[in-house]
């Protein structure tokens, strides 16, 4: 391989895997803070708009980490993917311009009155601020989810002289098909990090004895969220992108499941280490033909095995697909049970007082993050050996003029800073838990 | 169409360096107005709620370049590799120094963070003006139309240039005195007490280091890149830009001493605004020339996005424009005013 070409991608997939940490967070807890200023708004409880002020206040910390691992995701788009950038910047540039111009401005802009204004505002103005701030969050992830739909699923151009690529139409752009189930499972997915996350700090007051009133709202609305989200990420967001895929891209199907001969009635791998030498599931504990019924509704339906393509053809790095679907997969379902139990225990009134449980909730924050972040890497590395599915393969898409050593010096400063970022942040993250929800007698600085 | 394009792509930029450039000159005289943490915490409030909204206008200027001239973006950002990268964690410790300061109450750490503000902030703007100069100058296209700058070779403005020359270095400087006069006209604008009073002070020395490096600097600018004159003579009208810099550069001393800062501050911003469309006039058709042959210049034609994507761009961009000026303008009124030493938190 390539030197020059595997330190590109090294550093795109840190940097972006390290960004996606942020808004992650912030896009669901976007959504959060608009019910808990909808709930003090209407029932006039100043505790929520108490909680929501705690809760701006993460999300403050999360949204400048965000912002600034962000712009170096839209300046890599040029210094690293130079070549992919001229082919295609004409049509996705559409779409990242519109981010720009149409989230971007309008998120910041209402964060700081979210955040600076609250006295000022009133309460309605207030409301409308955090809305604008969700809204802004949601819009920045539209554009961004259709601009890896196109490289997922290219629509909407024609290829001119000299093999550029120029856009023919802006409406199909931006009502991709591709773009409906890949949005929806992503929010979801962020709401329901969101959701373990409010969850986990309020089972923490509650363990903890202290702030117990807003660790049960912290707990009771990070459950109900995280219910009806992790359902909707796996039905029917999760399902029909997984249909898309094999509709779409047949080896990546294939290879995020582990299956190298084609077969009617294909089982669904739960366990196994795929060998690409010998072209088998080692070890395999599989379902008989849920494959097959969950891709097709039919359970003797034929799917493609990896060997019905071409080498060439394959994403380049089966086992860390495989292993990336795997993990999305088994820890969302993990996910359901922990909410499933919670949300039970919630209806009868006994989670407050079940400490198992709450410790269970406590804990259980990491998962939705790791999951997220499998999700992406099977988008990612599914789409491979393209950057833009049929059209140019990523090894063309580099920066041609930018030398290996050039790549190797900035991959490492960006380890080294963000190394930096992430104590820095657990260290803010940690003074914000231990302050507290209550308000505080002097306001501090 | 592109050069309707160039415009937008110029106005977002000047946007950007007017904006945030006061964010950077609050910290590049942050260290030097504001000598106490309660002084210090309103500086830093001076610029609390807007800062992160004015590096969006960096974001905005990137995009709508990539979408606008996705050749040029590719080749200038490949080309600048070291620089831009630089200057993103240069961005990133600036950002993090400003929101990360106050939450800790300690002295070490709040003097710690002062100093990567103020140090990120002098840096930012040195790379800015560098970078303004390198386009200026002119970049060894290849004939596939990328080029690849070291960050420095022999320090000479000539074919083997780097990105630091003794050019580009003298804009570079040029741009931090620019936006020292540019941050203490803001905080001036902003602050009270000693604080504003040190401003004032700090804004006349600057002034007057100022006018003979935009004297020195225009002189170097013509004799370093021939296209700039010609440029003028092509489009004699565009006369009027260094006139209005000049006029805001006139401008500031006199409304300082009639002690009307806000008008001051605008004549600082007209003056920036005055400078970067000479800069941009002067290039203009090209966006990005070579300095070894002058048939690979990238210009505004030969790097533009196809028709129907410039067209079609314009239906969602010019609302959206409108939109981003009403949250500023809204933003803007609803933080104006003094912030007190005493009551700046955040």
């Amino acid at each position: 391989m390539d030197n020059a070409l595997a330190i590109h991608r090294l550093q795109f997939a840190f940097t972006v895997t390290f960004h996606y940490i942020f808004p992650q967070l912030t896009m669901g807890l976007a959504l959060l803070l608009v019910v808990l200023k909808t709930i003090a708004l209407k029932t006039g409880n100043e505790h929520y708009n108490q909680a929501a002020r705690f809760w701006a206040k993460i999300f403050a910390i999360n949204f400048v980490m965000g912002v600034v691992t962000g712009i170096p995701m839209e300046f890599q788009f040029g210094t690293n993917w130079a070549r992919f950038s001229k082919a295609a910047g004409g049509v996705i540039g559409q779409t990242l311009a519109m981010e720009g111009m149409f989230s971007f401005f309008l998120e910041s802009t209402f964060l700081g009155l979210f955040i600076y204004g609250e006295k000022r505002l009133g309460p309605k103005l207030h409301w409308v601020t955090s809305f604008c701030v969700f809204l802004g969050s949601w819009l920045s992830g539209y554009f961004i989810i259709a601009t890896d739909s196109w490289m997922q699923h290219p629509v909407g151009y024609t290829i001119g002289d000299g093999g550029a690529i120029t856009l023919s139409s802006l409406q199909a752009l931006l009502t991709n098909p591709w773009i409906l189930w890949q949005y929806t499972h992503n929010m979801l997915a962020s709401v329901v990090t969101a959701s373990f996350v409010m969850s986990a700090v309020g089972a923490w007051y509650i363990l903890n004895g202290k702030s117990v009133e807003y660790g049960r709202t912290f707990v009771r609305t990070g459950v109900i969220g995280g219910l009806i989200a992790t359902l909707l990420v796996a039905f029917p967001t999760g399902d029909q992108q997984g249909k898309m895929v094999a509709l779409n891209q047949p080896a990546t199907l294939a290879a995020m499941e582990g299956l190298f001969d084609a077969k009617s009635g294909a089982p669904l791998a739960l366990i196994g280490q795929p060998d690409t030498e010998r072209g088998r599931l080692d070890n395999a504990i599989e379902i008989p033909k849920m494959l097959s019924f969950l891709t097709y509704q039919r359970w003797n339906a034929e799917i493609k095995g990896l060997n019905d393509f071409p080498r060439d053809q394959w994403p380049d790095n089966v086992p860390l697909l495989y292993f990336s679907y795997h993990i999305m997969v088994g820890l969302g379902t993990l996910l359901i049970a922990v909410v499933g139990i919670s949300a039970l225990l919630l209806k009868l009134g006994r989670l407050y007082t079940n400490r198992p449980v709450l410790w269970m909730l406590m804990l259980a924050f990491p998962f939705p993050y790791i999951a997220t972040t499998a999700g992406w890497m099977t988008a990612e590395i599914g789409r491979q050996p393209w950057l833009i599915y049929g059209l140019l393969r990523t090894a063309d898409g580099t920066s041609a003029h930018v030398s290996a050593g050039s790549g190797m010096f900035t991959l490492l400063g960006f380890m080294g800073l963000y190394s930096l970022l992430g104590v820095l942040f657990l260290f803010l993250i940690w003074g914000e838990l231990e302050r507290g929800p209550e308000p505080q007698q002097v306001h501090a600085a | 169409m592109p050069t309707l394009w160039f415009c937008f792509v110029a106005v977002l930029l000047a946007g950007y360096v007017i904006l945030d450039g006061f964010d950077i000159g609050t910290g590049i005289i942050h260290l030097f107005v504001a000598k106490t943490d309660a002084e210090r915490r309103a500086v830093l409030a001076a610029i609390g709620p807007v800062w992160d909204g004015n590096e969006v206008w960096l974001l905005a200027a990137g995009g709508t370049l990539y979408f606008a001239f996705p050749a040029l973006y590719a080749s200038a950002f490949s080309g600048f590799y070291l620089a831009l990268m630089i200057v993103l964690w240069l961005l990133i410790l600036r950002g993090l120094s400003i929101e990360l300061r106050s939450h800790v109450e300690n002295g070490l750490w709040r003097d710690f963070w002062d100093v990567v503000f103020s140090g990120a902030s002098m840096l930012l703007a040195i790379f800015f003006g560098a970078a303004l100069g390198n386009v200026v100058r002119g970049v060894p296209l290849e004939a596939d139309g990328y080029f690849f700058l070291a960050l420095w070779t022999n320090l000479q403005p000539g074919r083997d240039a780097g990105i630091i020359d003794w050019y580009t270095v003298l804009v570079g400087v040029t741009a931090l005195v620019t936006l020292t006069l540019h941050g203490t006209l803001w905080v001036a604008l902003k602050a009270e007490g000693e604080v504003e009073a040190r401003c004032q002070d700090l804004a006349r020395k600057a002034w007057f280091l100022l006018l003979p490096l935009i004297v020195l600097v225009s002189v170097a600018s013509f004799s370093v890149q021939p296209l700039l004159a010609s440029g003028f003579r092509a489009n004699p009208w565009g006369v009027v830009f260094p006139l209005v810099a000049a006029a805001g550069l006139g401008a500031v001393p006199v409304l300082l001493r009639q002690r009307r800062e806000g008008r001051a501050f605008l004549a600082s911003c007209t003056m920036i605004l005055g400078l970067l469309c000479s800069a941009a006039m002067g290039l203009y058709p090209n966006v990005l020339p070579s300095n070894t042959d002058a048939t690979r210049s990238l210009t505004v034609t030969n790097v533009a996005a196809s028709a129907y994507g410039l067209s079609v761009g314009l239906y969602w961009f010019i609302p959206a424009f409108l939109l981003a000026i009403g949250y500023s303008v809204f933003v803007y009124r609803h933080f104006a005013g003094k912030v007190s030493a005493s009551g700046a938190g955040h």
